[in-house]
């Protein structure tokens, strides 16, 4: 077993870096534990590597500003273990992580979660074809190995993510055959109310400005469409989608899916804490303070699997969330928590009001939420969206009935890929909100292991 | 408005389904109120063993009487259940451990029963190719065998219902009352009246009993159960062990379910429960010491249920002492699901006929003396 720590980080992602940077810094013991072999998250993967390499020019500014938190973490005097995979989070703030081989208990006083965000499943026809894959996913090829696609490539979807990757592309000297822009056309005016706040945030709104203008000049033809599709026998061969109510079909070797990315809750609900329905985003999120305490006392949140509000706001939270923790921990006072603070909140203050604009922006389109019957919801267990609502017909109430029914929910992926598509079917098919519905209880442990793992812990 | 019927069912779990079904089957207007919904704690999520091998001698008649109705499952609920009789085999690893299952099989013999047989090193090897080669022998029950429990729990509420039980999900026990020679129920939402209340209510039997005067010393079980990745057929019985907590068995999807009541942390009061993984790793101890294949299999999920346990481990089924108009049926003790079916029909029996000829003698609610199922 390690040493107690003060705090036990999960993950190295911006938030999780930057709570242990300020808890060292406080003198406070932290530990991170983290899956990637390298510091940085998803947002900052492999950024060490990736600033000495030749795509570096092509990440920009905001991947640049990546270095400068790791370097800080680099020389904070945290502990790090890279590498591992958090398969448990115990109420009392201990952590089970595995290396693959052999499991370790990391005590804490406190664990900060810091698993930041995935991209929203996209259950599409013909989603589960090879040659579909993530927007993120193209772009972790892209910073951690410089890996382009070649043939012809789609991307479909809205929000910041695919216009970023796409002008990431272009400034690599990628091609790609066309954007699908599925952003609903009523969401425009329904963000209108949310600029004034926006413009807060200039120089985020002018990056997005940029990146149309990019994607303008570059010539990719982009489509507006209210519905995709993807077909071909065994693997993607091409890309249907709907606009102006017409639907046109091209040909295609790699799609490219995103409509947006939601918090990472596995691990709060695993452990018990309380979480809530957030319309806004159309996700769930724990239930948090602004020191990022969750309602068990051990277990504190930080990032964007709290709720998304982007990378720079994560690192202010992970600061923000030591800064708590050392105050509860009686290491610093109140007053000098929140004198730390202030500087971190007034920044905090920069970053989040644009987020009202862009979640109503690039809210995605119903049928993302519950798609229709054909459509497979489940990959693990290959049960469609049809099928959920004929658990529904059937007397279940909830995800949970419906995975008891069917198995939706119960393959490998423990519910990651099918959660949120499942609560969406079920909200739609019995007129509750999501957060009437509920989510899957999270069954641990967090990520497989083996049984030979589980029992040497009593061998 | 009250709600007239003949009686009152508090628990929607496998047990308070099966009474509802055989007391519908016999003309009583059955209301059963359940808090959240039907199967939701221990009778949806236990390891489904449908076992008469190696029960006390108080449950052993009344289990092999169960088996008929296991038997004919599909005709009585409407569906098959899940149910498979491919035997249990309780493993020997030891020669003293084998030793100890010629002890029993003599002692089930001399109470009349001959289901229960012993099998040495060759047949258990062949029934169980895959077993560690140090096994010896065990105890094995041939038409013994599992079922979907949560399927289970739903086509005995759905038969019921289709019988004309009321059954009321979402629908909490606040308060116990006597109204003349009837009790009233007073639950969340309406207000239900009978001469009988059958208390099936599982880890909150004891809050109902105590209703009604009678107190139970019960503890909360939470038996931890676990499942894998899916790997090819190689099991058809559900395996036991002599000298380990173990119940191992494969899933017709490929899973391997492991339980045998390692206990993790149950609160009745959230309703809720968490795993203790310090215990889970024994049974992956045991697991892997009866299959030493499964070492390298990955774990997917692990969950526990929570259920009364009473002194003796027995089940409490029977009037109660005290309380006129009051059955007792609770307190499983992590071995209830396969005695559902029956003592559904115990409990009808007692409703409809005043008694049972099914041996209940040892499982009366008031064997704990006068400071329990009495009136405090």
């Amino acid at each position: 077993m390690a040493e107690m720590q003060d705090l036990v980080v999960v993950g190295a992602g911006p938030a999780g870096l930057a709570a242990a940077t300020q808890a060292a810094e406080l003198g406070l013991s932290a530990t991170v534990l983290d899956e990637q072999p390298a510091p940085g998250g998803q947002i900052y993967r492999a950024v060490e590597r990736a600033a000495q390499g030749p795509a570096a020019a092509a990440l920009g500014e905001d991947f640049r500003h990546g270095l400068s938190v790791v370097d800080a973490f680099r020389r904070s005097g945290a502990g790090y273990r890279p590498g591992l995979q958090v398969w448990q989070v115990e109420q009392s703030g201990e952590v089970l992580a595995s290396d693959g081989q052999r499991s370790e208990a990391f005590p804490a006083r406190r664990a900060v979660i810091a698993v930041g965000a995935s991209e929203r499943p996209v259950p599409i026809p013909g989603w589960t074809l090879p040659g579909v894959m993530t927007v993120g996913a193209g772009q972790i090829l892209l910073k951690s190995s410089g890996m382009m696609p070649s043939g012809e490539t789609w991307v479909a979807g809205s929000g910041p993510l695919p216009l970023l990757y796409l002008s990431q592309i272009i400034a690599a000297g990628g091609r790609i055959a066309g954007y699908i822009d599925t952003t609903p056309a009523a969401n425009g005016l329904a963000a209108g109310p949310h600029l004034f706040a926006a413009l807060r945030n200039l120089p985020y709104l002018r990056k997005g400005l940029k990146l149309r203008g990019v994607l303008r000049r570059s010539g990719i033809p982009v489509h507006r469409a209210d519905s995709v599709e993807a077909a071909g026998d065994g693997r993607v061969e091409r890309v249907r989608f709907r606009a102006g109510g017409a639907w046109q079909e091209k040909p295609c070797d790699l799609l490219m899916l995103h409509e947006g990315v939601v918090p990472n809750v596995h691990v709060t609900m695993a452990v018990g804490c309380a979480h809530g329905w957030d319309d806004r985003q159309k996700c769930f999120r724990p239930t948090l303070d602004e020191w990022g305490r969750t309602d068990i006392q051990p277990i504190l949140v930080a990032g964007d699997c709290g709720g998304i509000e982007g990378a720079r706001a994560a690192e202010l939270r992970g600061r923000l969330v030591a800064l708590g923790a050392a105050a509860d921990l009686g290491r610093i006072d109140q007053a000098t928590r929140d004198r730390l603070a202030r500087p971190l909140r007034r920044e905090l203050g920069r970053h989040l009001p644009i987020r009202a604009f862009l979640d109503t922006l690039f809210t995605p389109r119903p049928e993302v939420l519950s798609p229709p019957d054909a459509v497979i919801a489940c990959r693990c267990e290959s049960v469609t969206a049809g099928q959920v609502r004929e658990t529904v017909r059937i007397g279940a109430v909830g995800p949970n009935q419906a995975k008891s029914f069917i198995r939706c929910g119960m393959g490998p992926c423990q519910g990651r890929f099918c959660g949120l598509t499942v609560t969406g079917i079920i909200a739609e098919a019995t007129g509750r909100t999501p957060g009437e519905v509920g989510f899957f209880r999270i069954r641990p442990p967090l990520k497989t292991l083996t049984l030979g793992e589980l029992a040497a812990l009593a061998e | 408005m009250t709600v007239e019927a003949d009686v009152v069912i508090v628990g929607g779990g496998l047990h308070g389904c099966s009474a509802a079904l055989h007391l519908a089957q016999r003309g009583q207007r059955v209301v059963l109120l359940e808090r959240r919904h039907v199967g939701r704690h221990s009778s949806g999520i236990n390891a489904g063993g449908v076992r008469t091998m190696n029960r006390d001698p108080a449950e052993i008649g009344l289990s092999v009487a169960g088996m008929e109705l296991w038997r004919r499952i599909g005709e009585l609920v409407g569906d098959d259940c899940g149910f498979h009789a491919h035997g249990q085999i309780r493993v020997a690893e030891t020669d003293a451990e084998l030793a100890k299952v010629a002890d029993r099989v003599a002692m089930v013999r001399g109470l009349g029963f001959r289901h229960e047989e012993l099998i040495e090193r060759d047949e258990l090897r062949r029934l169980v190719p895959a077993i560690a080669p140090h096994c010896v022998g065990g105890l094995i029950v041939r038409d013994d065998g599992a079922a979907d429990p949560y399927r289970t729990t739903l086509a005995f509420g759905r038969r019921a219902a289709a019988l004309g039980a009321d059954i009321r999900e979402g629908e909490g026990l606040v308060a116990l009352e006597r109204a003349g020679a009837d009790w009233l129920a007073v639950g969340e939402q309406g207000r239900y009246r009978a001469p009988v209340v059958v208390n099936a209510a599982g880890a909150w039997a004891g809050d109902v009993a105590a209703m009604v005067g009678d107190r139970f010393d019960l503890r909360v079980r939470a038996s931890m159960m676990m499942v894998t990745e899916r790997v090819p057929h190689f099991l058809d019985p559900v395996i036991a062990a002599v000298g380990r907590a173990l119940s191992f068995k494969q899933s017709d999807a490929g899973t391997v379910v492991i339980g045998g009541g390692q206990q993790g942390v149950a609160d009745r009061h959230t309703e809720t429960t968490r795993i203790a993984f310090a215990n889970l790793a024994r049974s992956a101890v045991a697991a892997t010491a009866l299959f030493p294949a499964m070492r390298g299999v990955r774990l997917v999920r692990s969950w526990c249920g929570i259920e009364a346990e009473t002194p003796d481990h027995l089940p409490v089924l029977g009037r109660s002492v005290a309380a006129e108009g009051v059955i007792h049926s609770f307190g499983y003790s992590g071995h209830g699901f396969q005695l559902g079916p029956i003592c559904g029909a115990v409990v009808a029996d007692l409703v409809t006929r005043g008694g049972t000829n099914l041996p209940i003698s040892g499982l009366a609610p008031g064997r704990f003396g006068e400071r329990f199922a009495g009136r405090p």
